[in-house]
């Protein structure tokens, strides 16, 4: 048979030689594989301490953006749920009254935006879909809970916080 | 001999400090032996408790006293509670007859260290140990377990088959060195290594005995249960092997004995054919007669530890035996090897006397 990877070995089953079978040399060797990685550098990371980067494309909890005079960008055009292939997006739209101007950026507005985090799958075609810049995926690790409740992420979760701008820790997007 | 008082006060102070340094080498050698395994694995181990993990065995010790002490309500309470008193109990008593180091002259007096050198030490050794199955038979039984009582089983089979192995190679031993205390053992390597003078103190038994030390050395770890004949607490076979049902202390008390047993096992391996407390060119350094002693007491560790860490170095490097191939190796292999060296021992000391 033609080993694709040329890797494989055939195995043959014969009898041992006598240096074989005294066991010894093979132990020996043995030994000598343990003790050489007795020396080499340690792969452990100390986690509390040291942490590891994320990739570049990493995608974590989902953000919802302000734009620089600190309005919502989302319209709640329902794309992002549209496009959801978990379907764990759920948005009611609400209209701007007067006087909301310096809170929403459009006339139509999410009061409530909801993504169920045990459903989400972190594919991100909520950020692609999105035509007014408003959600992304964060570096952020989405928190464990004991309850499932606490799984169903809120505005008061998800909007960006005011006064912040996009600082690179807690938002940045993996496209340019 | 009359014995006087302050003979009895140098004893009991030396019994002391020989169970004090037993015990808590034992419990380093439980975080050495996380910290070796780890090193081996390409890990670093415990390092949260203290500087190096310094404080883990405390904080193992500390959880071993604080967990649920369980006796199964089938299980034999008596006999339960007897068998990992008497592993201890006998992992404890070996250290009795092993040279620690020369004499030290303090006070006027000359002060041996050594707890007591009875002429037939080497007997007393193989008495402690074979006693020593009883612990783990015991406490396999009483559990009133089937997996305990498998482990039990093997262990004592195990030991039994070992042991004759062991007692052969000594037999070689005692051969050339002509006594069976180890006390004189260890005086007899401080020599010339075949009357080469400039191998003074290296007379070590090892260099005549090659084949008896690798034989007791198999032998050793097999009588340690240690891997590769960990068979009785085989973890993969028999859950926990005869310490399956023990819990807390009891436990602790069955791990630490291993531990113990090590140690002294090291002990007398370094002290019957590493030449205990002798090292080379001792001569040659020109000092004070008690100051030599220390630097001896300092050697002889300096052995045992190395070989504690060749315990763990074996031990996270070979896989364990399957029964039938450690049996194999005992009546098959070491045996019959063992009576060959007494055959060569004999010969040899035959033909140059």
């Amino acid at each position: 048979m033609y080993s694709l990877s040329k890797k494989s070995k055939v195995v043959v089953k014969k009898e041992m030689t006598w240096s074989e079978k005294l066991y010894l040399p093979a132990i020996f060797q043995g030994l000598m594989i343990t003790i050489r990685h007795f020396f080499k550098k340690k792969a452990t990371l100390q986690y509390p301490e040291q942490k590891k980067e994320f990739a570049a494309v990493y995608r974590g909890k989902h953000i919802l953006k302000r734009d620089e005079q600190g309005r919502e960008n989302c319209t709640a055009c329902g794309l992002c749920a549209v496009s959801c292939p978990a379907e764990a997006i759920t948005i009611v739209a609400a209209e701007r009254q007067k006087g909301e101007e310096h809170l929403y950026r459009e006339e139509k507005y999410a009061a409530s935006y909801e993504i169920n985090m045990l459903r989400c799958i972190f594919c991100g075609l909520c950020e692609e879909a999105c035509p007014k810049d408003a959600v992304y995926l964060t570096e952020e690790l989405a928190p464990a809970s004991f309850d499932r409740t606490d799984f169903i992420f809120g505005k008061d979760k998800l909007v960006q916080p005011l006064g912040t701008s996009a600082h690179p820790k807690t938002y940045k997007p993996y496209k340019k | 001999m009359e014995i006087l008082p302050i003979e009895v006060i140098d004893k009991l102070v030396i019994i002391v400090a020989v169970f004090g340094i037993s015990l808590v080498i034992a419990m380093y050698s439980t975080l050495a032996e996380r910290k070796v395994s780890a090193f081996l694995q390409d890990r670093i181990g415990p390092n949260r408790a203290g500087i190096f993990g310094i404080f883990q065995p405390l904080a193992d010790g500390v959880k071993f006293f604080m967990k649920e002490e369980i006796i199964p309500a089938t299980a034999d309470k008596g006999l339960f509670i007897l068998g990992p008193s008497l592993s201890m109990l006998t992992a404890c008593m070996t250290s009795a007859v092993i040279p620690w180091g020369d004499t030290l002259e303090l006070f006027g007096r000359v002060i041996p260290l050594q707890v007591t050198d009875i002429n037939i030490a080497v007997l007393y050794v193989f008495a402690v140990v074979s006693i020593g199955v009883y612990g783990i038979m015991i406490g396999g039984w009483a559990s009133n377990n089937k997996f305990s009582l498998l482990g039990a089983l093997r262990a004592s089979s195990q030991m039994i088959s070992y042991e004759i192995a062991m007692g052969l190679s000594i037999v070689a031993l005692i051969m050339t060195t002509g006594t069976m205390s180890i006390g004189e053992i260890v005086y007899q390597q401080g020599g010339e290594l075949y009357g080469i003078g400039a191998l003074d103190g290296f007379a070590w038994n090892v260099f005549y005995q090659p084949l008896g030390f690798l034989i007791f050395m198999i032998c050793a770890f097999a009588e340690c249960n240690r891997t590769p004949f960990d068979l009785p607490e085989c973890e993969a076979e028999l859950v926990g092997g005869y310490h399956t049902e023990y819990s807390s202390m009891k436990l602790g008390f069955y791990l630490f004995a291993e531990y113990i047993n090590m140690f002294i096992s090291s002990a007398i391996m370094s002290a019957l054919y590493f030449g205990g407390f002798n090292f080379p060119f001792i001569d040659k350094l020109d000092l004070s007669h008690n100051w030599e002693t220390i630097i001896g007491v300092g050697f002889f560790f300096t052995k045992i530890i190395a070989f504690i860490f060749f315990f763990m170095w074996i031990r996270w490097t070979l896989p364990r035996f399957r029964y039938d191939q450690l049996m194999r190796l005992g009546w098959k292999i070491l045996i019959p090897l063992s009576i060959l060296n007494i055959i060569i021992t004999g010969l040899v000391l035959l033909l140059t006397l």
